[in-house]
């Protein structure tokens, strides 16, 4: 896996959270890359060249796992595959569900990845309850804890989620749990729209999963076997759905390619067909997504300055932004990636300086430089 | 006065109008306190702000001469975080109490901060839609304080807490500048302030628009009220329920002097003799509900409930919650004086917990009610005492104390939604190390380096430690001191 930015002087990988810290004091003022299995080593700005690539497979493992507090906390270089496999014994569950084979529950966390569950149970922003980073300086540093309800001092698992590794290094996540769903049934639409999404939004449905993938609707219920076939059953009455109990190929699967672009667009759940129909005129672009809380993944061949700036003018009216996630390199250095932020960029650089004065943790891979 | 105080009075009156200014100290001891009362501090200022402009100046002129202000919305929160600062401007949002927009398509609702929470829920029932944290103060506390608190309420176990239902928010910052976090959308490029911001406690600045979610109402619920002979049973029960894979909406617990207490207060007709009670709610579609609860039945049965009671309809379920509900208010009938905590255990340790808790009462010699969120282990013992005999309140002190070091022996937390305010500032150096104290204040930092929003609250400082939470008299202060913030 090459690494965004070229050239690497170093190559380390700790084994425990005392070598993260010795890492990071004795390399100051060199610049770090913290990451995982590096499934996601592409998102994002292309950044500053790395001098350390801090490799965290090494900090691996459940910490501490009671079934009955429905709580796991596991160092942060653990793929999340392997904690699923322990809660399964257990009929529990981490509702995170990113295709990325192998991630680690650290590299979710900062790329704020994400898959077909957010529906139901959000995405790490609301299920990590405790974590312990590395700051730039080697300050070890925990905030939240083990029980699910807690207010005491600020949450900063908020704000690492999705901070592409630029505020600190992740070293544990404790996280909330919840049961493992017996049975499921699967509804499929060969086409969908605003409207039948709408019809889905306002019934009393509870689906777990309303995904788009390509043209069709694929609506997910997970729970008890009578509630299932009960509420399947209904949602496929809404339109002309085909009730199935496994999910089709490509589900929940990003819709780019290797070397494709892959964009994320968050807007206004009503805002569905004005983001659809603005990507269906940008050609071979395959659409994946989470159309009930309004977040769609684009798939498409190539993107230049000029479409990319005429789809976030069409998003913006629906409330949304564009994010160019994935994208060959040489493509993203001629692109806005992250494109407008909004009045609080100020504020994000002085959490990056109070945290990173040194910026030299993933430089230049998030928001506007930062 | 500091001359100071007296410019930053002046501007103000230039800035928002004199007669939204309030100085005398008369009218100033109205906001001495929240709904932690033992804590008592008359502001110097007092702003009524009516709209964004109001806030941002009075930030503005605040920061320019170095005055501390506190926001406060009704009053109604438990940690003293509204608590003014006796040379500082206290600012009352709850003049800001319009619904801007009820945006039904998108599931969102977008308020001012002084807007009621029971208002939200009010303004999307017609169109089957609930705002879902329900704090028990929901009648009169605003959402800018449940903002600031991040807070939960009995059907968080299921639905999360404030973070998870706002999705927006319009701050002013300190130093008077203005920051738009998120909006309707879910996500948005960038650090996600508005999750630091949530549950700050007033620390970051001030929102002056929320934008909320809505929730589309259950298609069925249902609710039990279980008694046992033992606070044990009652417990195992709640692990049992957890185990058999059910998620209720609610599990809420009380002993038998919480259960008394409600029985004085408010007729709820609790199972006479029950050592505890269990309020278990379920809803969803109607096959889930009816295994559920099934499920729910069989289990409390098997561990022994003597009585199981369920709900036939609203009027019914609504008798079993106003038991609980007015719990904390019921317990001021039962004694003269008593504290009241908000500590969080690992659910698992609840029946050892409880047990230590009861040995703390004895050794202490003052009585404890146990009224809590079962469901997320999140406690709230109500120490009673009468300061009028001589001794008995420094023993609640400490028995209060033992039960917070209590929660943080079992991994816990010392405070699951009533904040950290100015009640438990002392314990968080105990939950937390040196180091994770300051890496959130780097937040605040950015936020607000000059430091004059709401200080002295969440963090320690050397002038507060050791120092034990707070204890509050009589009736609940909703009634004493909340309703008289409610405009």
């Amino acid at each position: 896996m090459s690494l965004p930015g070229s050239a690497v002087a170093a190559a380390v990988r700790p084994d425990s959270i005392a070598e993260v810290v010795d890492v990071l004091r004795h390399t100051r003022p060199a610049s770090v890359l913290p990451r995982g299995a590096g499934t996601k080593l592409d998102w994002g700005a292309v950044g500053a060249p790395i001098e350390v690539d801090l490799d965290l497979r090494g900090l691996a493992g459940i910490v501490e796992y009671n079934p009955g507090d429905l709580v796991v906390r596991a160092m942060a270089g653990t793929p999340l595959d392997v904690v699923q496999a322990d809660l399964a014994e257990h009929g529990q569950f981490l509702a995170l569900d990113p295709p990325e084979a192998g991630a680690t529950l650290g590299g979710i966390v900062a790329a704020g990845a994400s898959g077909p569950r957010r529906h139901r149970y959000g995405t790490a922003r609301d299920l990590l309850i405790g974590v312990a980073a590395v700051l730039a300086d080697g300050t070890v540093a925990r905030a939240g804890g083990k029980v699910v309800k807690n207010v005491a001092g600020y949450d900063l698992m908020k704000i690492y989620t999705g901070s592409f590794g630029t505020l600190g290094v992740i070293v544990e996540t404790t996280w909330r749990l919840h049961p493992r769903p017996p049975d499921r049934r699967v509804v499929t639409f060969a086409g969908h729209d605003g409207a039948l999404v709408r019809r889905l939004m306002h019934s009393a449905l509870t689906p777990t999963a309303v995904e788009a993938l390509g043209e069709a609707l694929v609506v997910v219920f997970e729970g008890l076997t009578p509630a299932v076939r009960a509420q399947a059953d209904a949602a496929a009455r809404l339109g002309e759905g085909v009730v199935t109990t496994t999910v089709p190929a490509g589900f929940g699967v990003r819709p780019w390619l290797p070397d494709g672009i892959g964009l994320k667009i968050a807007y206004e759940i009503t805002g569905l067909d004005v983001v659809l129909a603005a990507l269906r005129r940008l050609p071979g672009t395959r659409v994946v997504g989470r159309v009930g809380v309004g977040v769609l993944e684009a798939g498409l061949p190539a993107i230049d300055r000029d479409q990319l700036d005429r789809l976030r003018a069409v998003v913006a009216r629906v409330g949304g932004t564009v994010v160019v996630l994935a994208a060959p390199e040489e493509t993203k250095r001629r692109l806005d990636v992250w494109g407008p932020v909004g009045d609080a960029l100020p504020l994000m650089r002085r959490v990056k300086d109070q945290f990173d004065p040194e910026h030299r943790l993933a430089p230049g891979r998030f928001v506007g430089g930062i | 006065m500091t001359g100071e105080l007296a410019a930053v009075i002046r501007d103000l009156r230039t800035a928002v109008g004199a007669q939204r200014v309030l100085t005398d100290p008369l009218q100033c001891r109205t906001y001495e306190c929240d709904g932690l009362t033992h804590f008592r501090v008359s502001p110097a200022v007092v702003v009524l702000a009516e709209c964004t402009d109001h806030v941002r100046a009075t930030l503005r002129i605040c920061s320019a001469h170095r005055v501390p202000y506190v926001a406060r919305g009704s009053g109604t929160g438990l940690s003293g975080g509204a608590l003014p600062v006796a040379d500082g401007v206290l600012l009352v949002l709850s003049r800001m109490r319009e619904i801007v927009e009820l945006d039904i398509d998108n599931q969102r609702a977008v308020v001012e901060p002084g807007v009621i929470n029971l208002s939200v829920t009010r303004a999307g029932a017609s169109q089957g839609y609930f705002y879902a944290p329900d704090p028990s103060s929901q009648q009169v506390c605003s959402i800018g304080g449940n903002v600031a608190e991040n807070s939960g309420g009995a059907h968080c176990l299921k639905y999360g807490f404030t973070t998870h239902h706002v999705t927006g928010a319009v701050v002013v910052l300190p130093d008077g500048s203005l920051v738009h976090l998120g909006g309707k959308v879910i996500e948005s490029p960038g650090y996600d302030l508005l999750g630091a911001f949530v549950g700050s406690e007033g620390t970051l600045g001030v929102a002056t628009e929320v934008t909320l979610r809505l929730v589309r109402q259950p298609e069925h619920i249902q609710t039990l009220l279980a008694g046992f002979r033992s606070v044990t049973d009652a417990a195992g029960t709640v692990s049992d329920i957890i185990a058999a894979g059910v998620l209720p909406a609610a599990v809420e617990m009380m002993d038998r002097l919480a259960i008394e207490a409600a029985e004085a207060a408010t007729h709820c007709g609790y199972p006479p003799g029950a050592d505890s009670i269990l309020v278990v709610e379920v809803d969803g579609s109607a096959a889930e509900v009816a295994a559920h609860f099934a499920d729910v039945r069989r289990i409390a049965d098997a561990r022994g409930a003597f009585e199981i009671r369920v709900a036939a309809d609203d009027a019914e379920r609504a008798l079993i919650w106003k038991g609980r509900k007015s719990a904390f208010a019921a317990v001021g009938r039962i004694s003269p004086n008593y504290l009241v905590q908000d500590g969080v255990i690992p659910r698992t340790a609840l029946p050892d917990v409880l047990r230590e808790i009861g040995r703390i009462s004895a050794d202490c010699g003052v009585r404890v009610a146990n009224v809590f969120h079962a469901g997320d282990g999140n406690l709230h013992p109500l120490v009673l005492y009468d300061d009028a005999v001589a001794g008995e309140t420094d023993r609640a002190m400490e028995a209060n104390g033992r039960i917070l070091d209590l929660c943080i022996a079992y991994g816990g937390s010392v405070t699951g939604e009533h904040g950290v305010g100015a009640d438990k500032v002392a314990y968080m150096g105990r939950q937390f190390t040196p180091e994770d104290l300051d890496t959130m204040q780097r937040v605040r930092c950015a936020f607000d380096p000059a430091g004059v929003s709401n200080p002295g609250k969440v963090f320690p400082t050397p002038r507060l430690c050791g120092e034990a939470p707070g204890a509050r008299s009589g009736v609940h202060p909703l009634q004493e001191a909340g309703l008289a913030a409610v405009f």
